[in-house]
């Protein structure tokens, strides 16, 4: 590099560059704040939502699947699956409490969580609300 | 020798690294056989346990890593011994041991049981992808790592100030304030995930890089002694470029979690020029290193800087790029194509940049003048190339795998369910598993360089 470009203007492109790309960074978030409840769902948001939130954290099922392609690639996507099992609780609730305790012989395994029809309940209340937000279009596919 | 006494304390978080990191890829293979075994170690161990073993193991062997970084070469730059050796000690042990109640506390009681244990309810963070620590465990090394910003700081306050180190003390202070986002948890899921790529995102493609930039010219000056100040403009102008690309690019995970559309031209755009910082570091390194004024008796430690950069180049340049753009990110988000990037980009940039001054700084911490001996430094440069080899071939299996998978679950007519295609496409992951078992043996190598050639004298410049 020439000696016309010193290091001191270096750092200056550094700090003065950073500084103004955080402060775009910052305003983009605003808006961003700003326009969410068009596509977050967050007007179903209810108690029921926030519970069963919890409780797909508490058991982290983020470690074994995506949500809305985001987590783990081991087991399908479940950003969309209240829409894959058609639009029924119920379906999703069946599968997750009818879990083998011991696993399923050669097969990737899901747990036992040994859920109470009330957190069944938010579980699947938490899904739905999930496969509800506007996620530009996203998946491709029914399969997730 | 060292320079400084107090460079001493680097050595346990080195040791412990290293530890760490072999733990971290045993638990690698048991998640790689799980892929292809489905109900092996069932129900004892369940893939989403192994799993948040294997990447908070990684997580926390490079945090060791990067602080054994700091605490060696900062007395160096600043020209004086550490504010406090007794801190940094004592925080090794408590960051030790909460680690290893951490990892033992996934492994012998159900998440759900460790959630109400430690009280997740009073303030949850728990249970999302990376941030699965315990909330007061996330108290624990918000607490180390202010206790070490601190003994840096104050080591940096008192002592010379240079480009180096404040570079790295910038990386450094920037990971610990973005690690508080994980406090952040709000029950809008679309606002926990924008934020939870503040302390993903902004790590990896941010801050982080601001440390890998400041090791990578520290090792360079060192081996190479070519002028400081040529070196240090080099890391300001990198730097530069991450920040200017990396920031606005976290936009490229922000098209398809209910965020507004316009990200999909910031994100795209902006992170297109992610690879460009990474290129730099590349012709930097080899750039250094032709003009080198001298030939370093550590060849090894040359080896791995220059590793770092072709490596990190390609697997967050190369494989960053490959699906970033938000049209071809519609088909391969959370993918293998994923899995195959995160395994390169993180093997390359931050495994190895800490091996790299391991490499470096660990002769003198075990009273060498400059470098092992020759015996030693043959195994430990055959381990460089088992590991890169196979972190190269499990890449490119988890993209054979992950092209398939997209093109059989998301891109054809007749879309296939995805435990299907896992089937289908089944023979790809057993051939990560044997390039992951060539890869322990490639760390067991490593380790094993530790111990040949003690007694024979030290590699010299030929
Ligand atoms: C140890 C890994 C693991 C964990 C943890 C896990 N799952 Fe699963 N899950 C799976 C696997 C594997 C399948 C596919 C099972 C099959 O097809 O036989 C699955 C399937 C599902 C399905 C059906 C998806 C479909 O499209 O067929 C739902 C719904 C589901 N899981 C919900 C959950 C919830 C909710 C949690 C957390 C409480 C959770 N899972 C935790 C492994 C896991
Ligand atoms: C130093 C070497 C390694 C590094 C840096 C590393 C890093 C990572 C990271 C960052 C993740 C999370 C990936 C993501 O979310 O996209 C991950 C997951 C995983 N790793 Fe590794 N890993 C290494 C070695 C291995 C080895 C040797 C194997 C097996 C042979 C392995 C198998 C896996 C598996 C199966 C997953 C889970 C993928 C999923 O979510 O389905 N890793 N690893
Ligand atoms: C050393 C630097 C980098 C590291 C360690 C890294 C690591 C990772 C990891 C682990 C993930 C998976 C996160 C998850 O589990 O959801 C990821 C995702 C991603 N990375 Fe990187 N990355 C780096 C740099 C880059 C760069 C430079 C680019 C772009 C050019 C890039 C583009 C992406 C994209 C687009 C995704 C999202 C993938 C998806 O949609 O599923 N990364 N990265
Ligand atoms: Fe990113």
């Amino acid at each position: 590099m020439s000696q016309t470009f010193t290091k001191a203007m270096a750092r200056n492109v550094f700090y003065g560059g950073s500084l103004f790309f955080i402060l775009l960074f910052l305003s983009l978030t605003y808006d961003t704040h700003s326009e969410m409840p068009k596509q977050d769902n967050s007007a179903n948001l209810t108690e029921k939502v926030a519970k069963g939130k919890r409780l797909w954290e508490e058991n982290n099922c983020i470690g074994c699947h995506t949500l809305l392609g985001e987590g783990a690639y081991f087991a399908p996507e479940l950003g969309n699956v209240y829409k894959r099992f058609g639009n029924s609780k119920q379906a999703i609730e069946a599968f997750i409490s009818s879990r083998p305790r011991e696993g399923i012989k050669g097969r990737r395994s899901m747990p036992q969580f040994d859920f109470t029809a009330e957190e069944l309940d938010a579980i699947s209340e938490f899904l739905k609300y999930v496969s509800e937000i506007d996620a530009s279009g996203w998946p491709p596919n029914i399969q997730g | 020798m060292m320079k400084y006494q107090s460079q001493a304390v680097a050595k346990p978080y080195f040791i412990a690294a290293i530890g760490l990191f072999v733990g971290q890829i045993l638990f690698g293979l048991i998640l790689g056989l799980q892929y292809v075994m489905g109900d092996f170690l069932f129900p004892e161990i369940p893939f989403n346990v192994a799993r948040m073993v294997h990447t908070n193991l990684l997580i926390v062997w490079l945090l060791f890593g990067f602080m054994g970084a700091a605490y060696y070469l900062v007395p160096e730059e600043a020209e004086r011994d550490l504010h406090s050796p007794k801190l940094a000690l004592v925080m090794f042990w408590i960051f030790l041991i909460a680690g290893a109640l951490t990892i033992l506390g996934y492994l012998l009681v159900p998440y759900s049981g460790l959630a109400q244990m430690t009280g997740n309810s009073l303030l949850p963070t728990m249970g999302r992808e990376f941030l699965e620590q315990p909330t007061i465990t996330k108290i624990g090394i918000v607490i180390v790592a202010l206790a070490f910003l601190y003994n840096i700081g104050m080591t940096i306050l008192k002592g010379r100030k240079t480009a180096i180190t404040m570079v790295l003390l910038l990386g450094l202070t920037g990971l610990a304030v973005f690690f508080l986002f994980s406090f952040y948890n709000p029950d809008n899921l679309v606002k926990d995930k924008y934020y939870w790529w503040w302390v993903v995102h902004l790590w990896v493609e941010g801050v982080w890089e601001l440390i890998l930039g400041s090791i990578l010219a520290f090792v360079l000056i060192k081996t190479t002694g070519v002028d400081r100040e040529v070196i240090e403009k080099w890391l300001y102008i990198i730097i530069a470029m991450t920040l200017i690309t990396g920031i606005i690019g976290t936009g490229h995970h922000y098209y398809w979690i209910g965020t507004p559309q316009y990200w999909q031209w910031w994100g795209s755009i902006f992170s297109a020029m992610e690879p460009i910082p990474f290129f730099m570091m590349t012709v930097f390194a080899f750039n250094m290193v032709n003009r080198r004024r001298r030939n370093h008796p550590n060849k090894a430690a040359v080896l791995w800087a220059l590793g770092t950069a072709v490596m990190a180049f390609l697997g967050a340049g190369v494989w960053g790029f490959l699906h970033t753009l938000s049209p071809v990110n519609y088909y391969t988000h959370g993918t293998q194509i994923t899995a195959a990037h995160g395994h390169m980009a993180f093997y390359g940039a931050y495994v190895m940049i800490v091996l790299t001054i391991i490499s470096y700084a660990m002769p003198m911490l075990r009273g060498r003048d400059a470098a092992n001996s020759e015996r030693s430094q043959t195994l430990e440069m055959w381990s460089f190339w088992l590991m890169t080899v196979s972190i190269v071939f499990i890449t490119l299996f988890l993209t054979g795998a992950g092209i398939l998978q997209v093109y059989l679950q998301r891109y054809t007519g007749d879309p296939q369910p995805f435990m299907v295609v896992q089937e289908k496409i089944a023979m790809f992951y057993w051939l990560r598993e044997v390039a992951g078992v060539v890869f322990i043996i490639g760390l067991l190598t490593y380790v094993a360089s530790f111990f040949v050639g003690n007694a024979d004298p030290e590699a010299t410049v030929d």
